[in-house]
């Protein structure tokens, strides 16, 4: 019999209006030693099967329905089980390692009060235990961390805390609730392999949570998909990836970017409009398209820019040099990226071109006019026009107390104050139809929308100015796969029809290998190398971007 | 540093302009047969044909050493009056932040823990008129109560005070207790409200946070969770405000040491204005921005003790 077994488990949350089901007769078994993949979109409820097993459902939510047998021993009918099991045979790993530890307490003091909690161990013991854990999940000069805080750590230490932390009672089943999303891929490799040493070594019952179907591929021995709360398909990794018999699934896998090849589109099965008629881009009528030549669009010159901590005093030593004498050109009509973990000066340089920032050093040309020089507010506006930006998070990037058309409308009005009112209506309608839209949403607010619609909205507010060069930075790690590929076939479509300039900033190596036609890679705000896409891809030069290619995870790797 | 000492120079300008402009310094000063040569040889023996600049100084200079002048209606120089008074104020807003101090942490994580139950709408609601009642109302209800019905406490002045040389204390007589209840009391209501909803708000929101989720999905016992993980975090932002609202309780002290008569620094000031007695205005008004800005300074080093993340900032080890 299986470690652990959810039969028929029901989650609702009694709203005022309706009960949504956040998990609907999931049945779901995992064994010792084994990794189980839950997979699905954001809303499917694979995280909510994940806080049953511990009982840690945020209210108003409730287990309905079914049981969860650990063990043999039923965690439903006796209600104080599952709080006694809480660390001592249930561990759970959190996303963000930057919020899951307690900032004002040492890591030792968190990991003393948790041993001591479970096993009966004095202080010394607890300490000494403590100490041999945190060697174990790799932190070095464990005895001397001992007395750190939290924050004194970076995030992969401390994600190794955490696990160090959700392990020290020697739990049989660890829960991981997207346990690498927040980190660099460098880090996830780390983490990811530090748990599958975990899981073989201890004999663990592991499941892991997560969005990423390259994770799964390369971590997990069977995987569970989630749909709206209902489990949709479980298997063995490589069945389901390979051979998925649902729709769904099949949808799911053919929307993640595939790391090895580069594709035209990605294939969308299910879509989140339901307008089906054929992409009709009609704002082409109102712009001007710049013809494509060999000309560089934009010039980025030996540029610098430090950021000086001087809380007290100006000290040299605390400057962070998070641009350091970068230099690359975009040309017109290519869709250029930048990729590099956090840190690395991806958005301080967009931010820069934007002139967000001003640079410590050197100098940006846009269309051969050296922006860094330009003094007069006339001529910035002038610039500005022709530079736009899409940013990450889509929540909060668009003003919750305007109306769709006046988050559009406000760059049309900025740049061109005469146009008259039909003719501004007109305009915003063919801007939403041509990010495939419908008219009636100018009438709505951002909150109705979803994620992947909101990020439509922001691409038809930076469309609204009609500029030469769109800066998107990260715009689809907020959001779920296959959202992700509408998106960026969206971003693709607009950028052949109307000959726009890209430049594309993601830390998602398969998505810049779809997208982009050269790629430049940061690492510490030092640019390793700058080549055309496939051939970084095939051949890469620098050592840095071997290593980034080599530790992506890859939905292939299951092929093998 | 600077900035203090910024706000202690504006200070100390507004309240030396009490001087040279709101009225004629001499004419407070002088009977009404002296004569214009007089007054013009008193003008200049007390320096007041200076540039303003110079007056400036010499005016600062003397604050910094204690000296404020000599006040026209005691007839006494104002350091000696202040120190006279201080003990009486600072024993009263040093109670009264203790009592907001106590009580309004303690109800604040009752009422943020127990959201639902019907004591902690009670607080919530008692606390509500606690603020919009004027001071002088809640002080005269008091009065009313204890003083007059019940007869159990004074209704004003100090008690008995025992002379320490430095220091005039009412702690160590019995009348000297119960006097300073009800004003103590009184002035505290204001603040404890803020401090309640203040510590009420910042526990909801921490329990809230991952790192409680967390300690909970660990197995730490739901006591640990409340009073050692969740509490800690939520006293840091309390320390600021209960910085400043000792700032405001002496100025607060005012009313209610006039409400009952408490031979403070407030009720001096409240006779200073009665009589124009600018001396102890502006003595008043520089000492007041002194103590507020000393508080934040203080609050500031002690973030420093309290807050691990400002302690050693810089010092993360990559990984």
């Amino acid at each position: 019999m299986s470690f652990l077994k959810i039969h028929n488990l029901s989650v609702d949350y009694k709203m005022r209006k309706e009960t949504v089901y956040a998990a609907k007769e999931v049945n779901i078994e995992v064994n010792k030693g084994e990794i189980l993949g839950l997979v699905g979109e954001s809303g499917s409820g694979k995280s909510t099967v994940g806080n049953a097993i511990i009982d840690l459902i945020d209210e108003p939510g409730k287990i309905t329905n079914g049981s969860i047998m650990l063990g043999g021993i039923d965690l439903q009918t006796h209600t104080n089980n599952t709080v006694n099991y809480r660390g001592k045979k249930i561990g759970l790993i959190f996303q963000d390692p930057q919020t899951s530890l307690n900032p004002i307490l040492t890591i030792g003091e968190q990991l003393i009060e948790t041993i001591q909690t479970h096993l009966d161990l004095s202080k010394e013991q607890a300490k000494n235990k403590s100490i041999s854990l945190l060697k174990e999940v790799g932190i070095k000069d464990a005895e001397k961390r001992f007395d750190n805080y939290p924050h004194q750590f970076s995030g992969g230490m401390r994600q190794r805390v955490v696990i160090s932390l959700a392990l020290c009672c020697e739990p049989e089943l660890l829960i991981a609730d997207e346990p690498t999303t927040a980190l660099d891929v460098s880090i996830q490799s780390q983490i990811l392999d530090l748990i599958k040493k975990l899981t073989r070594e201890r004999n663990l019952a592991v499941i892991l949570i997560t969005h990423d179907m390259g994770v799964i591929a390369e971590t997990s021995d069977r995987v569970a998909v989630m749909k709206n709360g209902n489990l949709i398909e479980i298997g063995a990794t490589k069945k389901v990836l390979t051979d998925p018999k649902e729709i769904y699934t099949k949808s799911l896998v053919s929307s993640v970017p595939p790391t090895n090849k580069k594709i035209s589109r990605f294939v969308i099965v299910e879509k989140e409009n339901e307008l089906n008629t054929k992409h009709n881009i009609k704002i082409l009528n109102r712009w001007t398209k710049t013809e494509i030549t060999d000309q560089n669009l934009v010039q980025v010159k030996n540029l610098s820019k430090s950021f000086e901590d001087n809380f007290f005093l100006e000290n040299s030593k605390n400057s962070v040099m998070a641009v350091d004498n970068i230099s690359f050109n975009i040309k017109e009509g290519e869709i250029f990226g930048l990729v590099g973990e956090s840190g690395s000066g991806k958005s301080t340089i967009a931010k820069m071109i934007v002139n967000l920032f001003k640079p410590s050093s050197g100098e940006i040309f846009f269309d051969d006019i050296c922006v860094t020089k330009i003094k007069k507010n006339k001529e910035l506006m002038k610039f500005r026009r022709q530079i736009q930006m899409i940013f990450q998070d889509p929540y909060s990037s668009l003003n919750g107390r305007l109306k769709v058309k006046e988050i559009i409308s406000e760059p049309i009005k900025l740049h061109n104050p005469k146009i008259s009112k039909p003719d501004l209506d007109n305009y915003i309608f063919d801007l939403l139809e041509s990010v495939e839209l419908s008219q009636t949403s100018s009438d709505r607010y951002p909150h109705e929308f979803s994620g992947g619609q909101r990020q439509r909205i922001s691409i038809a507010r930076a469309l609204a100015t009609q500029p030469r060069l769109l800066i998107c930075d990260e715009p689809t790690s907020a959001l779920d796969v296959s959202i992700q590929a509408q998106i960026l076939n969206l971003l693709k479509d607009l950028q052949e029809e109307l000959n726009l300039t890209i430049l594309f900033i993601s830390h998602d190596l398969p998505v810049v290998r779809q997208m982009c036609n050269r790629i430049g890679v940061l690492k510490e705000g030092k640019l390793c190398e700058v080549s055309n896409t496939e051939e970084l891809f095939l051949k890469p030069k620098d050592s840095y971007t071997k290593e980034l290619l080599h530790l992506m995870p890859k939905i292939e790797s299951i092929y093998k | 540093m600077f900035q203090s000492a910024l706000v202690m120079l504006v200070v100390a300008f507004v309240s030396f302009s009490l001087f040279n402009f709101v009225g004629d310094p001499i004419n407070n000063m002088v009977g009404e047969e002296t004569s214009d040569e007089e007054r013009a040889e008193i003008r200049e023996s007390l320096g007041l044909m200076d540039p303003i600049h110079i007056q400036f100084s010499r005016f600062v200079i003397n604050a910094s050493n204690g000296e404020f002048g000599i006040s026209y209606q005691l007839r006494r120089p104002v350091s000696e009056l202040i120190t006279e008074r201080l003990p009486a104020t600072i024993e009263l807003v040093v109670v009264s932040a203790l009592i907001a101090l106590v009580f309004g942490t303690l109800l604040g994580v009752y009422t943020g823990i127990k959201r639902k139950g019907l004591l902690s709408d009670v607080i919530l609601a008692v606390s509500l008129l606690g603020v919009s009642l004027p001071t002088f109302v809640i002080g005269i209800l008091f009065i009313y109560l204890f003083a007059v019905i019940l007869g159990i406490l004074p209704s004003f002045g100090r008690g008995e005070v025992v002379d320490l040389g430095f220091w005039t204390t009412g702690f160590l007589t019995i009348t000297g207790i119960k006097a300073i209840i009800l004003p103590s009391v009184t002035l505290s209501l204001f603040q404890m409200t803020y401090i309640i909803r203040l510590v009420r708000a910042e526990m909801m929101e921490i329990l809230q946070t991952d790192y409680i989720k967390f300690a909970r999905a660990r197995g730490i016992s739901e006591q640990s969770i409340k009073y050692k993980h969740a509490l800690k975090n939520g006293l840091i932002p309390v320390i600021t405000i209960a910085g400043i609202n000792i700032g405001t309780l002496i100025a607060f002290s005012i009313i209610t040491e006039t409400v009952f008569q408490w031979p403070g620094m407030g009720f001096l000031f409240i006779q200073a204005v009665q009589f124009v007695d600018i001396p102890i205005m502006s003595a008043y008004l520089v000492f007041i921005a002194f103590v507020f800005v000393m508080i934040n300074f203080i609050v500031d080093i002690l973030y420093y003790f309290i807050d691990p993340r400002i302690r050693v900032k810089g010092d993360t080890s990559s990984g």
